[in-house]
Parts: structure tokens; C-alpha cells; sequence
């Protein structure tokens, strides 16, 4: 059997999205931004938003999305991508517009424009990576860190007598009334990773159809970060992050 | 012709809007008009004063020293700019709330009782357009048409039917002064 | 022509004006003395007629960044804050000025430091000037004696913005933001279509790449050398808007022994203090810059060849002199008259401080 014979389009299983560039990704080997930005190329070639969208890049370790997915990008401030978001979608209201923000970025810096606009109901949609640290600047304490875990800045363990309790902010999303569908997905499995691709398509859709805002979060790993093997990340996350951060819908007002 | 005025008095006693009126007038009588208030928190019941001047040229300075007339509502305006009158100029003041009276000799000075006549017709919204019909009385640098013309223009359409009530404070106004 | 005259506030002129060049969206928060902009804009309802956006933000920072969200996307947008506000909108401003992005920003001044007063200065001429936000960029800075500059300068920062592709700041103190005067609205214009944005911007991050690479709008560039090529551009940009923006209006110059330097309503107090001082015998002239940014150095120093004096009057503790200073050199007796904490002088206050400060009286 040649080797012709084996890579022709009848025996192929998967693609690269072609939205998805050649450009080599600067994330470490194992974090979970890799695989969301695929599903994230994926469906805006699939449901048709590859000539009608705008993404916001946040600043953390995602502020390079711009570099991977071939779509226009606006690269914002620390924090203030809901803020860009609103006023994009509003001035170009056929768009999809969606943000794509750390934990950091969506739930500390950023908290005020994510509650003001998802409270106006924006129609918008905010892709939230959860991994419970600041990947970028050096694996620093997050806002979602939870409780005993050590970051650069939490060196014996997050205490909450010093530094308060991990921020739920999907939770206080979904209790918003401008909040149409607020989700909370992993990336960690092939069927997580369905399942998440369907909730940020749906996401999408919702924001199209002018239903509100959408919230995807996602519990990512940060492999050096947690300073285990990705594999390691994968399970320390199921079992502490998915404790503390329940799977699933928080609130979904749409009817599939 | 030029004219500086101030009109000063508490917030509430409708000073501004009286300046209002009255540069909306000169507008109406195609002269140079400069409305500047003093704004913020003391528009909310502290002391309130607005400069307008009015010209037949153009106006530089929408800050002056000293005025042709003053509009004096309260004790703390007329401390304030009895002062700043130009001599030969004009004091217009409503005794109602004032204990030390105006004491210059060399500006002529107006009682109005405004607050008397504004009681007396039973409309307390309508005081500062007898204060304004006083004034234009006095000192017609903008007719009664304009005034008018330019009430109508600060009105929102929605209370135009208050028109002819704030017409009647005009002339109740200008009966209050004998020149 | 048949140009409708209206009475108006700076502030609801500024408005008025907006919607009448056609701007796409205004994003603010009140705080005084410019909440007129934000009212005047919410009364109009330009959504209903021209399709403009209005939004009150939760606060500046979310104001300036959904100015640099709509920016990005080729909209002429804008925002209008005071001193504080503007203060916490810089790091946005910052990133406008390094994405090459045009926008207008109004500030209509107030006291400060701090929360200050709400009563007028001219206290951040600095901050407007030199920069303002973190890294090396300038604003456009046009600075409105009157109501109708208030007017018109919203056009022409919007095309000054276009035109260079960096934004363009409005600098107004309370006075004029406050005072109503007489003002000639421009004529209304149509929004410009997607296609007319599509072609002036090319770079804009519409959304409908239809076959064009994606266009990224970032200020980030980690490689050095990229990134002292982008200053490199940006700075070569301002020298061009050095070169053939500078403006500025002069008054009794020609025979000037004495010149006052003052922008923005300041002004137009120190003219009637010229006034005063020519029927006095005393020869002043007066340069009011009207660009801050670019500054008029030379308009400046040609006026001052035959002057004995130069005084720098200003709502502040002296900010513009510095520019003053550096158009005229050392040899120069250039003074500084200036209130402070929301005071405005009097023409016999300015008149006072030039005989004082000047001619030794």
C-alpha cells in the first residue's frame, strides 16, 4: 500500500478547520484554549459566520486568538472586552459578535463590564475559560482559584480568610435578567468537547436571533500553571474544578 | 449698545430660566447674546446667577466685572454685586427675604415687589416673569414680543398652554413699576 | 444661505452637531459639567432618525473602550467625559492612539486635582498635550472659545481623526460647555453606508471580510523591532499633523508691544481686557491657539519679535507657558497669570496682572 493509497479525502476522519491557520499556537502543550479555539473555528465555517463576524481577544494568555482563527478581531484591554463587544454589536447589528476572556480578564479587571453587559442584555456572546489562574503572567492567584490551591501569589494555598472565596460570576450571570442561556462546559473529553461545541453554537445562534446574552464557560487546565502533566490537569480538574464549578446549564430560556 | 446683566437670587426662584427668556429675547431681536450661569450643586437651593450679555457686536467676554443691571432675588446676591453695579447703572431687587437694603447713590435702584404680587396672583411658578416684566420694563433692551416669542422657544411644546398665564405674569410685572 | 440661528449650550451644541455630521454612535456617563451632552443626545433619539447609537455606560472606562470597540469596526464614534472621567478613560485613549484608530473624545474641563471642583479650568492641558495615557502618542487637541466652535469642532475633529487616523480630543473648559450664545448648526449629512466604510477604512475589523484577509485591530507587538517600526509610523504621523495642522486666531498683533497667550474661553476674557488696555494706550495683542496639538510655536515666536512681554493667562498653575516658552526661548519675558480651583478672572483682574507682571505697574 502506498502511501497515496492512506491520506486521500475517502479515508480521511478529520480536518483542521479552515478557519483555523496555520500559525504556530503559542499555548503550552496540554491547555485547553487550543482545543476551544478549534470548536470555535469550527462552527463559524460551519453555520456560516466566517464573513459576518467580529471576535474580542481579551489580555491574558488568549490575547493572541486574533493570530489563530481567520476571522476580524478586535484586541482589547485588560478586562474591557464586553465594553468593545457592545458597542461593535450595536453598530453593526447583523454581526456575530462574541468575546473570548480568561478568568482574570471576564471575572476581576472586567467584572463591572461583564455584569453591565450582559444586565443590557446584549446580544452577544462571552466565552469564558475558567482554568483558576493567571497562565500569562506567571501562574498568579485568579479570582475562580479555588480554595487551598497554590498559584505564585497563594504560595501555601488560597486562604479565605485572606483572600475570600472563588467567584461563581456564571452563576451570578445566569441570575441576571439580560442573560438568556449561561452554561458551563469542559473541554476535557471527545464528548465533552461535543457537547461544549454544541453550547457555544447555541450560544451563537442566540446571539444572531437577538435573544440576549450568552454566557459559555468553559473549565480549562493550565497544565504549567497547576504544574502537572496535561494529562494530570485533566483529572485534577474533573475532580476539584468540576466540584466546586458544577457542569452544565445554569440557565438556558431558549427551548431547544 | 451693549448691556451686562446678572440676575441673582436663590436656586429655584427660576433665575436661570429668567435669563433664559431674556436671551432667548435678544435672539429674537437679532442681537449678540452670552448666557452663562453659575451651575451645579447650588442650583439645587443654594444661590443661584447667570451673566447675560446682550450686543449689537460681537461679544467678547461672557465674564464681566461690573453690569449695567442687576437682578438682586436675595440678601447673599446683593451683598454679593450691589457693588459690582456700574455707576449709572441699574439695581432691580425684590425686598421679600432682603433685611439690609441697597444703600448706593450713584445707580439707580428699583424696588420690585414680586414675591407680593406673585402671591397675590396665586401662581407661584410665575415669579420670575413678573421679575422679567419689571425688568423689561425698566430697561427695554428686549421688547415684550420677543420675550414672549422667546418663552415660547424655552417652553417645551407640551406646557405651550401655560402661555397665556406667563404672558399675564409679564404685564403684571411691568404694572409694578411706574417709570 | 438660509442657516437657522439657535441659542444653545457648548454641551448641547456638541450634541447637535453629532448628529448632524452623522456620527455612528456616542458611549458616555454623566458627570458635571457635561451631562448636557448625554441628555441632549437621549432627548434627540437619533436612533429614530439618522440610526446613530446612544448608550450610557456604567462608567468611563466601559465609555471609552465601546468607543474603541465601534472605532475599530470604522464607526465614527465618540465619547464626553470631564477631568476625572477623562482621567480614567487614558488607558483607553492610549490604546486608540496605538491601534491607529480615529475617534472623538470631548473634555469639558473642571478643577482639579482629585475630585476637585466642578467649576471650570483648564487644568488638564498637560494631560491633553503631552500625551496623557502610558507611551509615546498625541491626541489632536482643538480647544473651543465658543459655542459655535463647540459645533463645529465636532466635524472637524471627526475629519482630522479620519484624516490621520489617530483620535482627536475636543478641550473645552466649564465656561464654554455652560454658557449659551448663538450658534449655526452644520448641515445634517446621511450616515456613511457600510460601503463608504468598507473604502475609507480599509483596515476596519467590520466583520465582512468578503475575500480580504481578516483585519486584526491591536496595539500589542511583542517583537521590538516591529513594534519601534509601529512608533516609528505613529510618530511620523504626527509630524505630518505638526506640519499642516497647526491653527490658531490672532488679534491686534500688528502693533503689539505686549501679547497675551490664552485658549479656550479664557480668551475672550483677555480680549476685553485688551480692550480695556488699548483705550488705556497700552498696546496688547492676543494668539489664542486653537490647536493645542499641534501647537502654534512659530505663529508664537513671530508675534513675539516685537513684543517686550509675553503673558500666559490660564485656568491653572501654569501648563500652556511651558509651550510658550519653548516657542520664544530664554530671552523672552514670559510671565504666567492663572486662577485656579474653578475661579475665572475678570478682564480687570488679567488687565491688572499684565501692567503687574509686564510693564512693572
Amino acid at each position: 500500500m502506498k502511501q497515496e493509497d492512506i491520506i486521500c479525502p475517502e479515508n480521511r476522519v478529520y480536518a483542521k478547520p479552515r478557519l483555523l491557520n496555520d500559525n504556530t499556537m503559542h499555548y503550552c502543550p496540554g491547555c485547553s484554549h487550543g482545543v476551544v479555539h478549534r470548536i470555535i473555528a469550527e462552527i463559524l465555517d460551519e453555520e456560516g459566520y466566517a464573513d459576518n463576524t467580529v471576535g474580542v481577544a481579551p489580555v491574558g494568555c488568549a490575547v493572541f486568538a486574533y493570530k489563530y482563527i481567520d476571522v476580524d478581531w478586535v484586541e482589547a484591554a485588560h478586562g474591557r472586552a464586553p465594553a468593545l463587544a457592545t458597542a461593535i454589536k450595536r453598530l453593526n447589528p447583523d454581526r456575530l459578535v462574541f468575546t473570548y476572556q480568561g478568568d482574570g480578564d471576564l471575572a476581576a479587571i472586567g467584572t463591572g463590564e461583564t455584569i453591565h453587559a450582559a444586565n443590557r442584555a446584549e446580544n452577544i456572546t462571552i466565552i469564558f475559560i475558567n482554568n483558576g489562574i493567571y497562565g500569562m503572567t506567571g501562574g498568579q492567584m485568579a479570582p475562580t482559584t479555588l480554595e487551598g490551591m497554590k498559584t505564585a501569589t497563594t504560595p501555601y494555598g488560597r486562604r479565605i480568610d485572606l483572600n475570600g472565596y472563588p467567584l461563581n460570576i456564571s452563576e451570578l450571570l445566569a441570575k441576571l435578567d439580560g442573560t438568556c442561556y449561561v452554561t458551563r462546559q469542559s473541554v476535557d473529553t471527545p464528548a465533552a468537547v461535543k457537547k461544549a461545541k454544541k453550547a457555544i453554537a447555541q450560544a451563537f445562534a442566540n446571539s444572531m436571533a437577538g435573544r440576549g446574552t450568552s454566557v459559555v464557560e468553559i473549565l480549562g487546565t493550565c497544565a504549567s500553571g497547576w504544574k502537572m502533566s496535561p494529562h494530570d490537569a485533566n483529572l485534577w480538574m474533573r475532580e476539584h474544578m468540576g466540584e466546586h464549578y458544577q457542569l452544565g446549564d445554569l440557565k438556558n430560556e431558549v427551548k431547544q | 449698545m451693549k448691556q451686562e446683566i446678572i440676575i441673582a437670587g436663590f436656586g429655584g426662584q427660576g433665575v436661570l430660566s429668567m435669563g433664559k427668556i431674556l436671551a432667548y429675547g435678544a435672539l429674537m431681536n437679532d442681537l449678540e447674546v452670552t448666557w452663562m450661569p453659575s451651575y451645579g450643586p447650588e442650583q439645587r437651593g443654594g444661590t443661584a446667577n447667570v451673566t447675560v450679555v446682550i450686543s449689537d457686536t460681537r461679544i467678547s467676554s461672557p465674564i464681566v466685572d461690573t453690569y449695567d443691571v442687576a437682578v438682586i432675588l436675595n440678601q447673599q446676591s446683593l451683598d454679593k454685586f450691589e457693588h459690582s453695579v456700574k455707576p449709572g447703572g441699574l439695581l432691580i431687587y425684590d425686598p421679600y427675604g432682603i433685611h439690609r437694603m441697597p444703600e448706593r447713590k450713584d445707580i439707580r435702584i428699583i424696588e420690585v415687589k414680586a414675591m407680593d404680587a406673585t402671591i397675590e396672583y396665586g401662581n407661584a411658578k410665575s415669579y420670575n416673569m413678573i421679575l422679567l416684566g419689571s425688568l423689561i420694563k425698566v430697561d427695554p433692551i428686549v421688547s415684550i414680543d420677543n420675550v414672549l416669542k422667546g418663552l415660547k422657544k424655552v417652553l417645551p411644546e407640551r406646557h405651550h398652554h401655560l402661555l397665556p398665564a406667563n404672558e399675564k405674569a409679564v404685564k403684571i410685572g411691568m404694572e409694578l413699576v411706574n417709570e | 444661505m438660509n442657516q437657522e440661528v439657535k441659542l444653545m449650550k457648548g454641551n448641547e451644541a456638541i450634541a447637535h452637531a453629532a448628529i448632524r455630521y452623522g456620527v455612528d454612535g456616542y458611549f458616555g456617563y454623566p458627570i458635571t459639567p457635561q451631562s448636557e451632552v448625554l441628555e441632549t443626545l437621549e432627548a434627540e433619539m437619533p436612533w429614530e432618525t439618522t440610526g446613530m447609537v446612544v448608550l450610557q455606560a456604567e462608567s468611563e472606562i466601559a465609555s471609552i473602550n465601546m468607543v474603541y470597540g465601534g472605532a475599530a469596526t470604522g464607526k465614527a464614534v465618540m465619547t464626553s467625559s470631564s477631568s476625572p472621567g477623562i482621567s480614567l478613560m487614558q488607558e483607553g485613549i492610549s490604546y486608540l492612539a496605538a491601534s491607529e484608530l480615529p475617534a472623538l473624545i470631548v473634555n469639558v474641563m473642571r478643577g482639579g486635582p482629585g475630585l476637585g471642583t466642578i467649576h471650570p479650568s483648564q487644568s488638564d492641558y498637560f494631560q491633553a498635550t503631552k500625551g496623557g495615557g502610558h507611551g509615546d502618542y498625541h491626541l489632536i487637541v482643538l480647544a473651543p472659545a465658543t459655542v459655535q466652535e463647540m459645533a463645529d469642532f465636532v466635524g472637524l475633529g471627526f475629519d482630522l481623526a479620519f484624516k490621520y487616523r489617530t483620535p482627536a480630543m475636543i478641550l473645552a473648559d466649564g465656561i464654554v460647555g455652560q454658557m449659551m450664545e448663538k450658534v449655526v448648526l452644520p448641515e445634517p449629512r446621511p450616515r456613511r453606508t457600510e460601503e463608504e466604510i468598507a473604502r475609507q477604512c480599509p483596515w476596519a475589523a467590520t466583520g465582512h471580510s468578503h475575500g480580504r484577509k481578516p483585519n486584526v485591530v491591536t496595539s500589542l507587538e511583542l517583537d521590538s523591532a516591529l513594534m519601534e517600526k509601529n512608533n516609528e509610523r505613529f510618530q511620523r504621523t504626527y509630524r505630518e499633523i505638526e506640519k499642516n495642522e497647526v491653527r490658531y486666531e490672532s488679534y491686534h498683533t500688528e502693533d503689539a508691544e505686549y501679547l497675551i497667550v490664552a485658549f479656550g474661553t479664557v480668551a475672550r476674557i483677555c480680549l476685553k481686557a485688551i480692550e480695556d488696555a488699548r483705550a488705556e494706550g497700552i498696546k496688547v495683542g492676543l494668539i489664542r491657539p486653537i490647536t493645542l496639538w499641534p501647537f502654534p510655536y512659530d505663529a508664537i515666536a513671530e508675534a513675539s519679535k516685537t513684543c517686550k512681554g509675553i503673558l500666559v493667562t490660564e485656568l491653572n498653575a501654569g501648563q500652556m507657558i511651558e509651550d510658550v516658552r519653548l516657542a520664544v526661548g530664554r530671552n523672552m519675558n514670559v510671565r504666567h497669570f492663572g486662577r485656579m480651583g474653578g475661579i475665572v478672572p475678570n478682564p480687570s483682574e488679567i488687565l491688572s496682572a499684565l501692567k503687574k507682571e509686564l510693564i512693572g505697574e
